[in-house]
């Protein structure tokens, strides 16, 4: 128990830069998730495409792979361009934004999906209703079709973020001090790597449990309406 | 990009693909094999092990696969009676702790994926199966499981992707899957996208032949709604 103690600080801050890592990505990731929907549901071609590729290609790439790639690689993009326009010296990204970066970025192409879903679960007669009042298009996404979007989306994006929170786990891989990373540290200052690993584990359970109780309690508000 | 530096490396990365391959094809066939008396002892309510199945299956699915693989490999070494143990001799392998963690957290959501369609098997088929005097153990070899297994497909599908995305992290404990291989050839001539990039390359051909095969496998065996 000493050992826990001492090496308390440490994994505190550990957990705090998991959730504040969390919640930046999911943020992210609901705006990737938006942009993402409207160029899928869109008419023009172009738009549609690029939304297509989005999803096709995050599907297809193991998460981590992508973040060493914009991790490493955009590291290196940054400071070509920043060499060859002359505008910028030399930047380092830290490992908290690439992380979040990629994490939203990864996670906005399945909130295009869950926002996609949502969208086409409404009653096309309701958008032809609005139009036939002559309610602007500004005007009906915002009072007919976002309201009913977001219980629609509710369990998707549960699941969306459930997933979100135990992928930020790999930041640990780039450096980032999170709840990982420390315990890792931690248990290997002190030659017990199951003790402290065994703590982010509970940890970890905790914070799904907490989510999951929490985003069912908000899920069965919207539907008892 | 130097593309005569992957041509020159293929066979580190026909390695990297091969350990890919097995790591996650014998990860998912032990998982399924487990997958299925978990399902079963959570579906009928059998006393104790339906509950620990739920808590096996709820607390692999609630933390990262990465925590659950640190465990099992740096973790397990703390305790002095694993060491001077036999199993010490597969436990020191960074393969042996990558299958046994892979199939651990493959057996947990292959085991919610069948419950789940166990719980959906139709009461009215059972009820009929009684009616013409089908013992309860008939039931559900004949009835329940068969169905439950072709109305799992769809999910399934995904559960496989989901693996083969997760096995990445196999190269942070020193294996050489695909990352793995992609990232020595980084390390080897300090490059970034050569690397990275075949890797998701490869990853995203796998990905795409799975969903087609288990479209073909769908088509074949699933059973309309």
């Amino acid at each position: 128990m000493d050992v826990l103690l001492e090496y308390l600080p440490s994994v505190m801050g550990g957990i705090w830069t998991t959730i504040g890592l969390a919640l930046a990505s999911v943020m992210l990731a609901i705006f990737f998730g938006i942009v993402g929907a409207s160029f899928k549901l869109s008419r023009n071609l172009t738009l549609r495409t690029i939304g297509g590729i989005y999803t096709t290609v995050i599907r297809g790439i193991p998460d981590l792979v992508l973040m060493l790639i914009l991790f490493f690689g955009g590291q290196i993009m940054i400071n070509e361009l920043g060499d060859a326009t002359g505008l910028w010296g030399y930047v380092e990204i830290s490992p908290f934004l690439a992380g979040a970066f990629t994490i939203g970025f990864i996670f906005g192409a399945y909130m295009t999906e869950t926002f996609r879903g949502a969208y086409l679960a409404i009653p096309a007669g309701q958008i032809e209703a609005a139009q036939a009042l002559g309610i602007v298009p500004a005007s009906y996404l915002r009072r007919i079709i976002w309201p009913q979007i977001i219980p629609h989306a509710l369990p998707n994006f549960t699941n969306n973020w459930l997933v979100l929170m135990k992928t930020t786990a790999l930041v640990s891989i780039i450096g980032l001090q999170d709840l990982v990373y420390n315990a890792n540290q931690a248990g290997r200052a002190s030659r017990e790597p199951f003790l402290f690993l065994m703590v982010s584990f509970v940890v970890f359970l905790g914070l799904t449990i907490l989510s999951d109780i929490g985003l069912r309690r908000l899920s069965r508000r919207y539907s008892s309406r | 990009m130097d593309i005569s530096l992957i041509v020159d490396n293929w066979q580190l990365f026909a390695e990297g693909l091969w350990n890919t391959v097995w790591l996650v094809s014998l990860s998912l066939l032990i998982g399924g094999l487990l997958a299925l008396p978990l399902a079963l002892a959570q579906a009928y309510q059998i006393p104790v092990w339906g509950r620990l199945s739920f808590w096996f299956s709820y607390s692999f699915r609630g933390t990262p696969l990465l925590v659950q693989l640190y465990l099992i490999y740096y973790g397990l070494g703390q305790f002095e009676f694993i060491r001077e143990s036999f199993l010490w001799i597969f436990l020191r392998e960074a393969y042996i702790c990558a299958l046994i963690a892979f199939s651990l957290n493959s057996a947990a959501y292959a085991c919610e994926i069948i419950r789940g369609a166990i719980c959906q098997v139709p009461q009215n088929l059972i009820e009929t199966a009684h009616a013409i005097g089908m013992s309860d153990f008939q039931i559900m070899r004949r009835i329940v499981v068969p169905i439950a297994y072709r109305r799992s497909i769809f999910a399934y599908s995904n559960e496989v992707i989901f693996m083969l995305h997760g096995s990445v992290l196999a190269s942070t404990i020193t294996i050489i899957d695909l990352l793995g291989a992609g990232r020595k050839l980084n390390a080897k001539y300090y490059v970034t996208f050569e690397g990275f990039l075949t890797a998701a390359l490869l990853y995203m051909a796998i990905v795409s032949l799975i969903s087609l095969a288990f479209r073909m496998i769908e088509k074949k065996y699933s059973i309309e709604r």
